[in-house]
């Protein structure tokens, strides 16, 4: 079945079989190793991107379902060579440990910045409640998305 | 890797449209809402449709409005909208409390009421409350609509009353002045299926409970609700006495049996428990309204 996806601006078509994930569509069919795939139950989040701007979790959406759609992936953040503030953030924060969740975090982080730009320390928990990290216990996780927020102003917009 | 067996799609752009194609492709054909439910099962092989036809692209599926004397909601509105909305939090907070703990905020912004209710596992937090408030099912299919009380939409465990070439279109609930309403759930970590779970809705006038609705979820009560506690309870005072007692009886209209998330009697104690709990906040809501 035909499919044309737009990720992260660019125009992707493929002739794929109406059950690929989205996930493994990205991964294998178009080689974007940066979104991770990871429980593969809709549980763990290290598959979010976005599709149409909101946060999906990959793993549970059909890659037909994406026809038409505009999706961005952890490698749609960073522009012109410069890293979005929730990069950066991470970075400044040392937010990941094994960097499995990293690039899932980092989506529902972002996200949830430009949904809420005063988003509480409590409101941003709740926010990234589906995206589990099994390394770092989340206070650096947390304090990276705070990063974001706090520095986001001048950057990206969703 | 789990990846589905292989299977058709197609897009529906229209409920008439849905049911032709699902009418024509037969049996084996699933409709798709939100997916977090139907594609997981279908990597598990728990389901293995030919096709799916994608729901998620007709409009007049979604929303949540008054009309008459009831609250409506599409099928294909999502849970966060279920979670947000302003109408179904004036009337019944227990709605926002149940989708609260259902899933993580990223499931909910895609998954659906409907598919929820369809998928009718057995701890669906939204087959509890749509039993205890006795809401109806708007089922339709090529020759018009038929209504099925909530308390009759499941035939077992993952089974419903929805036929080949037919899809849930609305859930319709009945509004009550002056109701109060709570849900309770006990789960293993946050977004999980709940070990027990227990909604109510109460109506407390002239100082006597004059109608309430008991629903429970992952105990195995048949149609998710508590009809025996509810009797008991009409007509009474809500005094502590009486809502315990009704909270007991619902206990044992519950068959919990034992698996991964704990004991059959742990969760008979749960049923009792988290009724009463709701059961109180429901009459203070009701009382001070």
């Amino acid at each position: 079945m035909q499919v044309s996806v737009n990720i992260n601006g660019v125009e992707h078509s493929r002739d794929v079989e109406p059950r690929t994930l989205l996930v493994h569509f990205i991964r294998d069919d178009l080689q974007m190793r940066g979104t991770h795939w990871g429980c593969d139950t809709s549980n763990c989040g290290a598959c979010t991107v976005w599709v149409n701007g909101a946060p999906v979790k990959s793993c549970t959406m059909l890659a037909v379902q994406a026809d038409g759609a505009e999706v961005t992936t952890v490698e749609g953040l960073a522009k012109d060579g410069a890293l979005d503030p929730i990069q950066e953030g991470f970075t400044e924060c040392h937010g990941l440990q094994c960097g499995y969740c990293t690039p899932g975090m980092m989506m529902t982080g972002r996200w949830l910045v430009d949904q809420n730009p005063n988003i509480t320390r409590e409101e941003i928990r709740e926010g990234i409640s589906g995206n589990i990290c099994r390394c770092t216990g989340y206070k650096n996780i947390l304090d990276a998305i705070e990063y974001a927020r706090d520095h986001a102003n001048s950057e990206v917009s969703a | 890797m789990q990846t589905p067996a292989p299977v058709e799609y197609s897009k529906a752009t229209t409920i008439a449209d849905a049911i032709s194609q699902l009418e024509a492709l037969g049996e084996d054909s699933r409709p798709v809402a939100g997916g977090y439910s139907l594609i997981p099962m279908m990597k598990l092989r728990l389901a293995r449709p030919d096709s799916v036809v994608d729901l998620n692209f007709i409009s007049e599926l979604r929303g949540i409005r008054v009309e008459g004397n009831e609250i409506v909601v599409g099928a294909m509105t999502t849970h966060a909208d279920v979670l947000s909305s302003a109408i179904l939090f004036e009337h019944y907070p227990i709605f926002r409390e149940a989708e609260h703990v259902i899933a993580d905020p990223i499931v909910r912004m895609r998954g659906t009421i409907g598919g929820s209710m369809c998928q009718a596992d057995p701890a669906s937090d939204l087959s509890a409350v749509g039993s205890a408030l006795r809401g109806t099912a708007v089922i339709t299919g090529s020759s018009g609509s038929r209504m099925v009380p909530l308390r009759e939409f499941h035939e077992g465990p993952y089974e419903t009353v929805i036929q080949t070439g037919e899809i849930l279109t609305k859930l319709r609930y009945p509004i009550r002045p002056g109701a109060g309403s709570a849900y309770e759930k006990v789960e293993r970590r946050a977004g999980d299926w709940g070990v027990c779970t227990a909604g109510v809705f109460v109506v407390v006038s002239g100082g006597v409970v004059t109608e309430c609705g008991i629903g429970m979820a992952a105990v195995n009560a048949d149609h998710y609700c508590a009809p025996e506690a509810e009797a008991m309870l009409t007509g009474k005072a809500p005094t502590e006495e009486n809502l315990a007692a009704a909270a007991a009886a619902a206990a044992n209209e519950a068959n919990p049996i034992a698996d991964q998330r704990g004991p059959a009697d742990y969760k008979r104690h749960l049923a009792s428990e988290l009724t009463l709990r709701a059961l109180r906040r429901a009459v203070a809501a009701s009382q001070g309204a």
